[in-house]
């Protein structure tokens, strides 16, 4: 690898937009990702994420500004080209088949066959056996590749798919909240895979809105908020409180809090007053 | 964690539970097996014949399980990929007139006129499925209105150029009797199996070697059980979709053919009615209505249940106005046994 490409991000948006009508989801959006770290882009409901995910992944085309693969401009028609390019999505629910086995599942869309064409069989011992090795390599052992991936944990599901995408060599995995379904243990298995894909030289693109969750695997961190992107840090710019408050609104929290506070206040003063008269009248 | 590469140990200590029974229960068509064993013995012992049993018994409902078998494989496929089709019973007596317009109006020699009845139920069938994923309408309303266009197409057309409601003197085209040997001949003489049958099993067979061996297969089952999940991992849903719709086409087309090889005459009215037999054949077979789930041996086995209880029902003397009641109680426990066995095979998940 030269200096030039490891100093490139390999994915870049410059100064993107994206309108549907009158309504502008995306406004002048510029952020990198680095091969083998974690891009973390962090916002609330109504932020931008998806359209963040959904322009990355080739869905929508941006209105304005560039979109760069390894510093070239590219146009993405459909996640297709995507994919074909090493960016792969992992949708929350949307990732795995549950009805299918976890080697069918893992090899969808790209079985090895012995042969060519749609009729060719598939090379089912191959298959099951790669399934298993990259699960393991993953660090995650399936009890049974044949079995249904419905009978899995979520955490499992979100592990089986991010495998899947990077043994099909993605350079850029785009996880869309990974953890937001999950419960404490199940988001602490998917987050020690994002850590596995990183080291494994993968661009990791972290969509969420849980800011602790990112914190333990983000490299870079980008804030989204009403379509735009409020701040952007690397990971010693800033610490997990910060960071809480920053996505929490920061001065809209304090704005808040006093209002809570004042409302609190009232409501309590008009409670102990009621309370007071009460206990004055009982006794 | 530790990137082990050895080899995984051959028995992992957590499957020890799952049993080699409740292995076998997971497949789609255990239900069914066990049902048309049921049915077997029930009018094995209500013959008055004494011939249900025997190869006699055996070749009259393989003759009628094959008609309803042949479309019943491409049905349960279809199902298995998430749709239905309405339009494959009035297929078959679409592309029986067609194939008899071609021959007595058109002069046109039986075996061109078979390969442009074929194309001609291709077509209808890629015409389904393209509506079907265009406007992402429910294939039940999609095919439903194919199912009625076609039976007034059917009727009207018909009696526009005949004056009557059958074609009929499809014999006299050139080649009938090699392509009768082919779609509509017997075999083994004392007991007279239909070529039919032989059709139906190579069929099925084909089926099942593409869902579990081919990719396509695989695409199949992903189309149906997730869509978008498979759209996302690269499957082409749509195109899966709509070779479906004319498999499910070109099997009827298929039995059209047979059918009017064989009586030499088709009416206008031919195969309406038939579509839910089709579905019922694959629903017995533990094909899940909802997609994702299913067998074409299944569905195989769910035609056998249906012939033999058409010719169950007559061969044991009973009023064959009955029929319908019985292949509604059937259709109603196999969907219990079905949904039962997959509750327990799935640990409660399901």
């Amino acid at each position: 690898m030269t200096d030039a490409l490891r100093t490139t991000p390999i994915l870049q948006l410059e100064g993107v937009s994206k309108s549907f009508g009158s309504v502008i989801a995306l406004r002048d959006i510029s952020l990198h990702v680095d091969v083998g770290s974690a891009t973390c882009v962090l916002g609330d409901n109504g932020a931008g994420k998806s359209t963040v995910i959904k322009t990355l992944s080739g869905v929508y085309p941006p209105t304005s500004g560039t979109y760069r693969f390894e510093g070239v401009p590219v146009h993405l028609a459909s996640p297709r080209d995507a994919l074909a390019m090493g960016i792969a999505t992992v949708y929350q629910d949307l990732a795995t088949v549950p009805m299918m086995s976890v080697w069918r599942n893992f090899f969808l869309g790209q079985e090895p066959t012995r042969g060519v064409g749609p009729l060719a069989p598939i090379d089912r011992k191959h298959a099951r056996d790669v399934a298993r090795d990259e699960l393991i390599r993953m660090g995650i052992d399936i009890r049974d590749v044949d079995q249904p991936v419905g009978t899995l944990s979520g955490g499992e599901r979100q592990a089986v798919a991010i495998a899947r995408a990077v043994h099909f060599g993605a350079k850029v995995l785009i996880l869309d909240e990974p953890t937001s379904n999950l419960g404490v243990k199940q988001s602490g298995v998917v987050l020690k895979y994002v850590v596995q894909a990183k080291e494994r030289g993968v661009a990791v693109i972290f969509i969420t809105h849980n800011p602790h969750h990112s914190y333990l695997v983000g490299d870079h961190f980008f804030l989204l908020n009403r379509g735009r992107l409020v701040e952007s840090w690397d990971r010693d710019e800033v610490d997990l409180d910060e960071l809480v408050r920053a996505m929490a609104g920061g001065a809209e929290l304090e704005a808040l809090a006093h209002e809570l506070e004042s409302l609190g206040g009232s409501t309590e003063r008009a409670a102990r007053e009621e309370f007071g008269d009460r206990q004055e009248s009982g006794s | 964690m530790s990137t082990t590469t050895q080899s995984p140990p051959a028995v992992d200590e957590r499957l020890a539970r799952t049993s080699a029974l409740t292995r076998m229960m997971r497949r789609p068509e255990v239900g069914a097996l066990i049902g048309a064993a049921v049915v077997f013995v029930l009018f094995t012992v209500f013959d008055t014949t004494g011939k249900f049993a025997s190869l006699d018994g055996v070749a009259r409902w393989s003759d009628s399980a094959a008609t309803i078998g042949i479309v019943a494989v491409a049905v349960a496929l279809l199902m298995i990929g998430g749709e239905f089709d309405l339009s494959a019973g009035v297929m078959v007596g679409s592309s029986g007139l067609f194939l008899g317009l071609l021959v007595t109006k058109a002069g046109m020699p039986i075996w061109p006129a078979i390969v442009l009845t074929l194309v001609f139920a291709a077509a209808v069938g890629a015409l389904n499925g393209w509506l079907v994923t265009k406007t992402r309408l429910p294939s039940f309303i999609v095919t439903l209105a194919t199912f009625f266009s076609l039976q007034g197409i059917n009727l009207g057309l018909t009696k526009a150029l005949t004056g009557t409601v059958r074609v009929s003197g499809i014999d006299q085209g050139a080649g009938f009797d090699s392509a009768r040997a082919v779609f509509a001949t017997d075999f083994w003489d004392p007991y007279k199996f239909r070529v039919s049958v032989i059709w139906w099993i190579v069929m099925t067979i084909g089926a099942t070697w593409t869902l579990t061996r081919a990719r396509f297969g695989n695409w199949i089952f992903a189309a149906g059980g997730d869509a978008n999940a498979a759209r996302n991992a690269g499957v082409p849903v749509a195109r899966t979709k709509i070779i479906l719709f004319m498999g499910t086409a070109v099997s009827a087309a298929m039995v059209g053919i047979m059918t009017a090889l064989r009586l030499r005459s088709v009416q206008a009215g031919q195969g309406v009615g038939q579509e839910f037999t089709f579905i019922i054949a694959a629903v017995v077979g533990g094909t899940l209505l909802t997609g994702g789930f299913g067998s074409a041996i299944g569905a195989m086995i769910g035609a056998s249940i249906i012939g033999m209880a058409f010719i169950g029902i007559a061969f044991a003397g009973w009023n064959t106005d009955w029929s319908f009641l019985f292949l509604g109680l059937i259709l109603f426990m196999a969907v219990m046994v079905n949904m039962f066995i997959s509750r327990r095979a799935s640990g409660g998940r399901r």
